[in-house]
């Protein structure tokens, strides 16, 4: 369950704001791409409009294709609630849903789909889903209780634990330790690698370091000035991107030569 | 009050401001203030509902079966009333958060506050000039067709002005409150909850109940409570719209219906002399206690359903 996602010449508006500017990109499925740049340059704009989340914004739309094995997310007729099925997404902040269980939290996805599933299936799913998030061990004792009662990094892996539950193509992360502390942060790192054999993921990050850690390739976004688009500026291997990178401003960012 | 004396003693007392002596004075006083209304209010009720709770009345039956059916027709009307107005007031302040355009949305809600500023004599006449007789054909429909439903029995009233009208009239005063509490909460969704329901597919239906219901649920409550504590102790439009007989029925299309205390109050009291102004206090009393009953129901149902915000 992973595919290739084809970005062509993609622009992103706010209203009457361009956000984004002239993106294209190509991801391999079972690979991991890191967003990177400077707040504001786009990158979580952009991830957003690959499950078509950015539309939640009022006057938020596109302009351009984004592929998904070739099928445009933006043809005409096709709705976001599917896209969304198709591609799961991880928030900044863990956000469990409060009032339900942890049970609960990671089948909320899949009830939504099938009503009908039997107490075993869902039983299975549940604990493949929660094994899947390295989070199994820690709460199989207590699904029974709140998700929010869980801690800060527990919490993200349920998150991640019920986005894999509907079995997505791809799986978007939004910064999604920078609520967390570095051991947390680690173990989400591991999953990350375990979560590659599987999906195709795209992972937007502050951090440097942690998209050297875990990207097989790395896209550098940046803006020329406050209120001005956002464009693409260097995408390649990380390890190029971060030892040898063409362009002189991915230089400088990741060297931290610039804000 | 008294509290921060002990630790002022200990300190090496700084010396007080004058703005914080005369602010203390006077948010103490206005603290105090409130309290004392609430119990002279209760103690004038007390005093004056004694004789009706222990004399002899004049039609010599007891108290308690003279204000029974007033009670009853109270919390009849109130939940008739609530029926009606927390749905709709709920499906507004849906539509008015999630649903509407922005602009539609703002004109809606200015439109539900000013329902609010309507004064409730207004309601009454427009209960009786235009609901009664617009309502009068459907009850005379639904007691020939319908009537072997309990709430249907026939005969239909004549006038339209049945207990069914009136708690229509009383819907359509407690929507506004009610409306206007549950969007403000509706407002207030973790807009983290929303998006992560979104982000697994939900329609805009699916993420309403996977995160703004469950998020909005005690306030739903709260706002249901204080929408039923006006429609409890509404006098007006109820005393006008409804023709009353003093009769414990669940008939909603007749015209044997039961009065409600509030406005049984209001028309009985201006030429009530001697132990009936006695009585009439006392049936007060009672609504007092409902009143007092539902809103510490609706305290504990709030603390036990409330949720955090998950963080």
């Amino acid at each position: 369950m992973s595919k290739r996602i084809e970005i062509n010449d993609l622009d992103v508006y706010y209203g009457a704001f361009k956000a984004v500017e002239g993106v294209s990109l190509e991801i391999e499925p079972r690979s991991v791409t890191a967003f990177i740049g400077p707040s504001g340059c786009g990158k979580s704009t952009v991830l957003r409009t690959i499950n078509r989340m950015h539309e939640v914004i009022a006057g938020a739309y596109v302009d351009g294709e984004i592929l998904l094995d070739g099928a445009n997310l933006y043809g005409p007729g096709v709705d976001p609630v599917n896209v969304r099925r198709q591609i799961g997404m991880v928030f900044q902040r863990p956000n469990p849903f409060p009032t339900m269980t942890i049970r609960e939290n990671v089948l909320a996805g899949v009830l939504l789909n099938n009503r009908r599933m039997s107490k075993s299936d869902q039983d299975d799913l549940v604990e493949r889903s929660l094994r899947g998030a390295n989070l199994w061990n820690e709460v199989k004792d207590r699904l029974g209780i709140p998700g929010s009662g869980l801690s800060g990094g527990q919490q993200q892996r349920l998150c991640i634990a019920r986005a894999i539950a509907v079995s997505p193509d791809v799986l978007l992360m939004d910064e999604p330790c920078s609520a967390l502390d570095p051991i947390s942060t680690l173990a989400i790192e591991d999953l990350i690698e375990e979560l590659k054999q599987e999906y195709t993921i795209v992972i937007v990050t502050h951090n440097m370091q942690q998209a050297s850690r875990v990207s097989d390739k790395t896209a550098f976004f940046n803006i020329a000035g406050t209120g001005k688009p956002g464009k693409l500026i260097e995408y390649d291997e990380t390890t190029k991107m971060f030892s040898n990178p063409s362009v002189q401003s991915t230089e400088d960012y990741v060297s931290g030569r610039f804000g | 009050m008294t509290t921060a004396a002990p630790a002022a003693t200990t300190r090496a007392a700084a010396p007080n401001r004058p703005a914080d002596v005369i602010f203390k004075a006077v948010s103490t006083t206005a603290g105090v203030l409130i309290l004392l209304a609430l119990a002279g209010v209760a103690i004038f009720l007390v005093a004056q509902a004694v004789p009706a709770l222990i004399g002899p009345l004049p039609e010599d039956d007891s108290f308690w079966a003279w204000v029974w059916p007033l009670t009853f027709g109270t919390l009849w009307s109130s939940f008739l009333a609530m029926l009606m107005a927390v749905p709709i007031a709920i499906a507004i302040a849906l539509f008015i958060t999630h649903y509407a355009p922005r602009r539609v949305a703002s004109v809606l809600g200015y439109a539900i506050d000013l329902l609010a500023a309507i004064p409730s004599v207004i309601y009454g006449l427009w209960g009786i000039a235009v609901l009664a007789p617009f309502m009068q054909p459907a009850y005379t429909w639904l007691a020939q067709n319908l009537g072997w439903i309990p709430l249907f029995t026939p005969p239909a009233s004549g006038t339209g002005r049945t207990i069914l009208t009136a708690a229509i009239v009383l819907a359509v005063m407690v929507l506004p409150i009610i409306t206007a509490l549950c969007r403000e909460i509706f407002l207030q969704t973790p807009r983290l909850n929303e998006e992560a329901s979104l982000a697994l597919g939900a329609t805009r239906w699916e993420m309403i109940r996977m995160a703004v219901l469950p998020h909005g649920r005690s306030g739903i409550i709260a706002s249901s409570i204080l929408g039923l504590g006006r429609a409890l102790g509404e006098t007006m439009a109820v005393a006008m719209v409804l023709a009353s007989a003093g009769a414990v029925t669940f008939v909603v299309v007749g015209s044997q219906n039961p009065s409600t205390i509030a406005a049984n109050i209001a028309l009985r009291f201006p030429e009530a002399h001697g132990i009936t102004v006695n009585m009439l206090i006392g049936s007060g009393l009672v609504l007092f206690a409902i009143t007092l009953l539902v809103n510490a129901i609706s305290r504990w149902i709030i603390a036990k359903t409330t949720v955090d915000g998950g963080r």
